[in-house]
């Protein structure tokens, strides 16, 4: 269990510059007391995770397309492996198709992010996802049954 | 053979607590919403035992007053909402105040102060929870489920539901339905 107090271990994974910027510039704006680790693709991102040695991160920010390997892949990868099954998965992409999202929360993701262009917009997204992210660590509240889409 | 189980999580909770306590072999007496008194003779050595034993179940000894508080607020809901086979019509606020003998706005404040949530936020992600394990169960209608967790509607369930969970009660069932054939 973490408390309000303790920082968010979060990683990010996103080939794309700019929406990397945006998104750690969002999170730096909340104020929230967190640790961001950037990547800048799913094979980054999965090289650094299997790497038995690191301290888990507590929330993972996946894009679903990226080249090599895509957001999809790996959230296939990290749910098949126990070692990972206490980190929320959020998936974010600029698709709003009702299948996509209820294929990705069928495949082990707990928040899909609608991606919205505009600064103010994502920052309270984030926040919203940071909130309810919290509750589900700190009440002890059932992961198995943990999806946010917004 | 995959089999669905049932648990009360405040049973359980004493099961083990009781448990650990006696493997341990400490005096104690199991009191009412998550306090324990034990004997002031226990060994600093074995009361950190005890708190390595209790993290193993994800059980955490609180101590300072303020979150003990605050975990007191957090059980009475909990135990409210789910020991309850239909919640009691009784205010909320009433319920915490006269459950825990400070006032309402007391207590508000010193939850807001210390959680990133509401009291009121709190409640309504606890009740969808519950919402969540009725629908899974599969043994009420969305109707009953509604009427036992007090909502005046079935459309208001529902669009609580989808405000806290982002998807309809329909689309989350289905999620589930899926994600468990996936893993058989």
């Amino acid at each position: 269990m973490i408390s309000h107090k303790d920082s968010m271990r979060i990683l990010i994974a996103d080939d794309d510059e700019d929406d990397r910027t945006f998104f750690s510039d969002a999170m730096t704006e909340l104020k929230m007391d967190n640790e961001l680790t950037l990547f800048n693709d799913g094979m980054a991102l999965m090289d650094y995770l299997s790497n038995p040695d690191i301290v888990l991160p507590h929330l993972l920010f996946l894009d679903l397309n990226m080249p090599l390997k895509s957001g999809f892949e790996c959230l296939k990868e990290i749910r098949a492996n126990q070692r990972f099954k206490e980190v929320s998965i959020a998936i974010y992409s600029t698709s709003s198709s009702e299948k996509d999202i209820e294929e990705t929360f069928i495949e082990g993701a707990n928040i899909y992010i609608k991606k919205p262009n505009d600064f103010t917009k994502l920052k309270k997204v984030i926040k919203e996802v940071m909130d309810i992210n919290w509750q589900f660590h700190s009440s002890g509240l059932n992961k198995e049954t943990f999806f946010f889409s917004i | 053979m995959k089999l669905y189980i049932k648990y009360d999580g405040i049973v359980a909770c004493r099961v083990i607590l009781q448990e650990q306590l006696e493997r341990l072999d400490i005096e104690h007496k199991l009191l009412e919403l998550g306090e324990i008194e034990i004997s002031d003779s226990v060994t600093e050595e074995r009361f950190a035992e005890l708190q390595e034993s209790l993290n193993r179940y994800a059980i955490f000894i609180v101590s300072n007053e303020k979150s003990q508080l605050i975990q007191k607020i957090k059980d009475a809901i909990v135990e409210m909402i789910y020991e309850n086979d239909k919640l009691p019509s009784i205010t909320i606020s009433q319920y915490l105040s006269d459950k825990l003998n400070f006032s309402y706005g007391y207590l508000t404040n010193i939850f807001s102060e210390h959680t990133y949530s509401s009291i009121e936020n709190f409640i309504i992600i606890q009740k969808i929870e519950r919402a969540k394990k009725l629908i899974i169960e599969d043994q009420l209608t969305l109707t009953e489920v509604s009427y036992k967790l007090n909502y005046s509607s079935v459309a208001y369930l529902s669009s609580q539901f989808k405000k806290v969970t982002g998807l309809t009660p329909s689309a989350f069932k289905r999620i589930v339905d899926k994600r468990r054939n996936l893993l058989k």
